[in-house]
């Protein structure tokens, strides 16, 4: 039985190390291939007609006139009449032609008949009391709607268990439901759905209370608290906003065969979904006879796991022009108004201490929306379990572009309303947030809690906070304030599943061949400093195969999944590969496979000079058959792990009178288990900072209240940071004893949730007063700080 | 971006020949780092592109030394600008104003005449509603009903609500620039600060630019000996940020204390808004936090909130505020 296990420290060649990302310099020189530069020829350019409305019904469409436009190979009606179309820019009818402007001035030929409807785009007003607590049953529009609007699979079927429906599901709707590919669970739920025809018209709550729950005794706990904070925190809606935006290229080679380029997080699961989205077309092909190739995906960050209605109008488009490539980038407006948004999640919260600093009790009451659907809770109290708790939680559904994962799912505003009540709940104890933090670490899960310890310790040290925090408001002098904050965080990160091929062939070569992507993370790099650092061999000498679907599957890269399932399997493959090559040659040396050893590009036996082979010489004597084994994950030994905490604290300024915010430092601590290539995990976490200070100060999908659209569908109002304000960052990664040989475990997700929260307090802590909600704009901190001047006058 | 009829004619009188007489038939092309992106977006239609870029003609390109003052044509791009040494040195501000407007990539594209005679960036007018965004249904004003962050606080009575889009136009317009305006019948000369008007109608625009019109050069006249000037833009972002308020102020000294004052703001009406308020509140005083504080004070006087845009009023008196006190401290002309 051979070890899988991951080397000792001192038996590591790359694992650990820090290694440049090996498609670092094709991607900055140009030579990276995106869905983006798949230009065959003979490309046909696809156009979408977009709805102009946030909520209506099409109550007709006529394609005549675009059909005989010239250069109009196709055109697809994604949406048929009837439809209630349920947020601005939903697609709507799709075609194809000779060049990008035909296509656009067939758009413009395209009649459509629109019955504008109600729609509901605010999200931050708080819920009135008591609402959600019922909800009428479900109509016919209703339930169309939550499946074209993806309406998450578990809340549809409790919503038709609970609620009902109001029409009559006879077999016709179920043979219409089912040609739709409805899910079979849904379509069994639908079945036994309780009738209820009265409520059907009656106008609808966007409102539904989606969490409700206590634990302990929280009134008690509130009636004898001896410290109680209140206040209001959330975070708005953002986008994903991926640098390449959707799109998709599609062609049938033949009738049976098709081919597509999808910028996706998960190419092995491409082919099942998009037959199946075929299937509801009335096209029947198996899954095994569609490619999916993507050589590089431009960010995901969430918003990239499904083939969506480009992925299945796009190879429609491409059947229908006789099999000629179609392809569809979503152009930047719609990229912001349909393909990525967070959800909000904003909480009124009563927290409560005993004066020596010790948590006892914790209310929230949140809101918040992810689109038509409405949207889950959050993880209300954020790592700390506080034992007496009530939270209560009110979906909104509003006519917006439904909510994707976005890069840790609900954590970063979780820690924004956590961490920021627990910073105001310190400043009514006029206690350093260290301090109360290091008090009630018994309310953190026992894994972590060393971890926390010791993070912190470190962070301290890195931002001086310990020197320099001071208590609220007393942050300078004059207009410019200075604050410091700080946030923890968790995240899971067990490797998913996956498989590789990998082979050693007589000349040496080493091939590897993988159905993973690399979103810039440097999932490749990872990938062969495994390989490298079992085969004994540089990496150099290995060539990696990925982003194709006909490779061994491996998992969709999100929830900080894919480093521990591609670093399994391909540990794996290469422990395998290597001990047969180990059986092959032994023999020759006069020795047992089992002592050797494959370092430096030499197979030997530890301590015997005499028997030692190059690479090459080994490799050549397997004749003429090259080893190929596979490697999986799930398998034999874990080789990953789950669970991480992380600290971060933000240093910034505040002009109060402009109410401009500046990060001036940043400092993260977080671990990981064992970390594969330190170079690309540092940057990942620097990355999260850019894109937490991104969010923090700047990033907000608005939608106007009159039209239902987005107004700052571009990037001029959809503001990101820039070079100019990005802060000092600093990283330090938990390494060695106690954490390496807890296995490998992701690191996408965590860094990215506490820079809200941490920007948040920082500010809380220079100008003396909470700005509830991020962004952190001039215009909430101005507000924040008026409010502050009322209420001291 | 639909189709259209392109020229680039190299003689002017053929350039202005081949304008329209109407909005709609023709839109001059210079840098295009505005113009291109309303075609895309489909708000701005135009049947011809008249691409003046190669139209011969030296001072269309150039810097030039006119008496004591300074001619700039309309084709020279904001990065000369932002780096000539001439311009540095007798009109800084001109100088701080181009430096910071938008990124390094725009300001090599984009020309002065551009950078005059861009359109508002209200995002309503960018969204297809129009440059007064009336509601077609309702006959009310979007932005009054809708998301006004970033519209007017000054001249906003309506029923125009957007906000004057360059940051060097309010720098110049202290300066007391001048510009000519071509067409095939002759030239005109206007105060710069009169070229600006607030529509009152749909089919009217924000210029007091003729169809048939090309903008050819920005006069300067000399800069005022002695005068200290400063820019100051509030902008969330370090830099490719649109502005929420902006300001230029030109003092004229006498000793220790103001003489005259030109201030003028910019992102926070219709037009760039020279406020006689804020001149007359600073003029005869020393500039100390206090007289400045004032200053800023009286310009924002007749501000008025649509809404959800009371904090730029806040914006606007710090900007006014800030940019007498840098002009006093050190912003010699």
């Amino acid at each position: 039985m051979p070890s899988y296990a991951w080397p000792p420290e001192d038996q590591r060649a790359y694992i650990g190390k820090r290694i440049s990302r090996v498609d670092g310099p094709f991607k900055v020189s140009g030579r990276a291939k995106y869905t983006y530069d798949y230009n065959p020829k003979g490309l046909l350019y696809g156009a979408v007609l977009r709805s102009p409305y946030a909520k209506a019904r099409i109550v007709s469409i006529d394609t005549s006139e675009a059909e005989k436009m010239p250069g109009v190979k196709s055109v697809h009606i994604v949406q048929d009449k009837g439809t209630i179309i349920q947020w601005a820019g939903d697609d709507v009818v799709a075609l194809a032609a000779v060049t990008e402007d035909q296509a656009e001035d067939a758009l413009r030929a395209i009649k459509v008949e629109w019955e504008p409807l109600p729609h509901f785009v605010d999200d931050e007003k708080q819920p009135p009391a008591g609402s959600g607590k019922t909800s009428g049953a479900m109509s016919q529009d209703d339930f169309v709607g939550a499946i074209s609007n993806q309406m998450p699979q578990g809340q549809l079927i409790r919503q038709l268990t609970t609620d009902g429906v109001s029409f009559k599901v006879d077999d016709e709707f179920i043979k219409q439901a089912k040609s739709f590919s409805v899910p079979q669970p849904i379509i069994d739920a639908l079945q036994k759905a309780p009738y209820h025809p009265e409520s059907g018209d009656a106008p609808r709550s966007p409102y539904k209370e989606v969490r409700s729950e206590t634990k302990g005794d929280p009134d008690s706990a509130f009636k004898s608290a001896e410290v109680t904070s209140e206040g209001v925190y959330g975070a708005t809606v953002i986008t994903h906003c991926c640098m390449e935006s959707h799109g998709v290229a599609a062609e049938w080679p033949d009738p049976d065969h098709l081919v597509v380029h999808i910028s996706t997080q998960s190419v092995s699961s491409m082919p099942g979904q998009i037959a199946g989205g075929l299937k509801g077309q009335g096209v029947n092909i198996d899954a095994a006879n569609i490619r999916v190739e993507q050589q590089n995906v431009g960010g995901g960050v969430g918003s990239k796991f499904q083939a969506d209605r480009w992925g299945i109008y796009v190879p429609m488009l491409s059947r229908k022009a006789g099999g000629a490539p179609v392809k569809v980038m979503l152009e930047r407006d719609a990229e912001l108004a349909v393909a990525g948004a967070r959800p909000s999640h904003f909480a009124r919260v009563k927290a409560a201490a005993s004066r020596d600093g010790q948590i006892t009790a914790w209310e929230s009451e949140g809101w918040g929306t992810g689109g038509p659907g409405g949207g889950a809770a959050p993880p209300l109290p954020y790592v700390f379990d506080v034992p007496n708790q009530r939270n209560r939680y009110v979906s909104v559904a509003t006519n917006t572009g439904p909510s994707r994962a976005w890069r840790a799912p609900q954590h970063p505003q979780a820690a924004v309303i956590t961490m920021g009540a627990l910073e105001d709940l310190a400043a009514r104890l006029n206690m350093n947030p260290v301090e109360l933090i290091r008090k009630n670490i018994g309310l953190v899960t026992e894994a972590r809690r060393q971890i926390y310890l010791d993070e912190l310790d470190i962070a301290d040290k890195m931002m001086a906070w310990s020197s320099r925090w001071h208590p609220r408001g007393q942050g300078g002098n004059g207009s410019m304030m200075q604050g410091l904050g700080l946030s923890l965080h968790t995240w899971g990160g067990r490797g998913h599943a996956s498989n590789c091929d990998l082979s050693i062939h007589p000349d040496g070569s080493v091939d590897i061949k993988m159905g993973t992507q690399d979103l810039g993370t440097g999932t490749r790099t990872t990938i062969l400093i495994v390989a490298a650092d079992t085969l004994g061999i540089p990496m150099e000498q290995i060539t990696l195969n990925i982003g194709d679907s006909s490779y061994p599957t491996s998992g969709g890269s999100g929830g900080s999944t894919t480093i521990g399932g591609v670093s399994s399997s391909t540990r794996r493959a290469a422990v395998d590969a290597r001990d047969a090559l180990f059986a092959k040659v032994a023999p020759g040396l006069d020795t047992s496979p089992e002592k050797l050893v494959a370092r430096g590009g030499r197979i030997f036996v530890e301590g015997d000079a005499s028997k030692s082979l190059t690479w090459k010489q080994a490799c050549a004597k397997l004749g003429a058959m090259p080893i190929t084994v596979q490697g999986k994950n799930p398998g034999p030994e874990n080789l990953t792990n789950s669970g991480v905490g992380g600290v971060q604290m933000a240093d910034v300024s505040v002009d109060t009178e402009t109410g401009i915010v500046k990060v001036n430092k940043m400092v993260a601590v977080q671990d990981c288990g064992l970390v594969i290539d330190l170079k690309t995990a540092e940057s990942q976490v620097l990355g999260a900072l850019i894109m937490g200070v991104s969010y923090a100060l700047y990033e907000e999908k608005i939608h106007d209240p009159t039209t239902g659209i987005v107004l700052n569908d571009n990037m001029e109002f959809y503001r990101l940071a820039g070079l100019g304000d990005i802060p000092e960052m600093q990283v330090h990664m938990m390494t060695g004893k106690g954490y390496d040989e807890r296995g490998v475990i992701g690191l996408a997700e965590p860094p990215t949730v506490s820079p809200g929260a941490a920007i948040s307090n920082a500010v809380a802590n220079a100008i003396g007063v909470r700005v509830p909600f991020i962004p952190l704009t001039p215009d909430r901190v101005l507000a924040a700080l008026e409010g502050q001047k009322g209420a001291q006058a | 971006m639909r189709s259209f009829e392109y020229a680039a004619p190299k003689a002017p009188q053929q350039a202005l020949g081949l304008l329209g007489r109407n909005w709609g038939e023709s839109e001059i092309l210079a840098g295009g780092t505005d113009l291109l992106a309303l075609m895309k977006d489909d708000v701005v239609r135009p049947r011809r592109l008249v691409n003046v870029k190669a139209v011969e003609g030296a001072d269309l390109h150039a810097l030039m030394r006119r008496q004591n003052g300074l001619q700039i044509g309309a084709l020279v791009s904001i990065a000369r600008v932002a780096e000539s040494a001439d311009i540095r040195q007798r009109y800084p501000m001109l100088a701080n104003a181009a430096v910071e407007a938008a990124s390094p990539q725009i300001r090599n594209m984009a020309t002065m005449g551009g950078n005059i005679c861009q359109r508002p960036r209200c995002w309503y007018f960018r969204n297809g509603f129009g440059l007064l965004a009336v509601d077609k249904k309702t006959g009310k004003s979007l932005v009054l009903e809708g998301d006004n962050r970033y519209h007017a606080i000054l001249g906003n009575e309506g029923p125009a609500y957007f906000v004057s889009p360059s940051s060097i136009v309010p720098s110049l317009v202290a300066y007391g620039a001048k510009i000519t305006l071509a067409s095939a019948k002759g030239t005109r000369e206007v105060p710069l600060e009169k070229f600006f008007v607030t529509p009152r109608e749909e089919n009217q625009r924000e210029h007091d630019l003729r169809p048939d019109e090309m903008l050819t050069f920005i006069s300067l006249p000399a800069p005022p000996a002695g005068a200290r000037v400063a820019h100051y833009e509030v902008r969330q972002k370090a830099a490719v940020d649109g502005p929420l308020a902006t300001c230029a102020a030109l003092l004229e000294m006498s000793g220790g204390t103001v003489k005259t004052a030109r201030i003028v703001m910019g992102h926070v009406a219709p037009i760039p808004w020279i406020s006689q308020e804020a001149a007359q509140a600073i003029a005869g005083k020393p500039v100390n936090e206090e007289t400045a504080e004032a200053a800023g004070a009286a310009a924002v006087a007749q501000a008025k909130s649509l809404g959800r845009n009371g904090y730029k009023i806040k914006l606007a008196r710090v900007a006014v505020k800030r940019a007498i006190l840098a002009a006093a401290q050190g912003g010699q002309a």
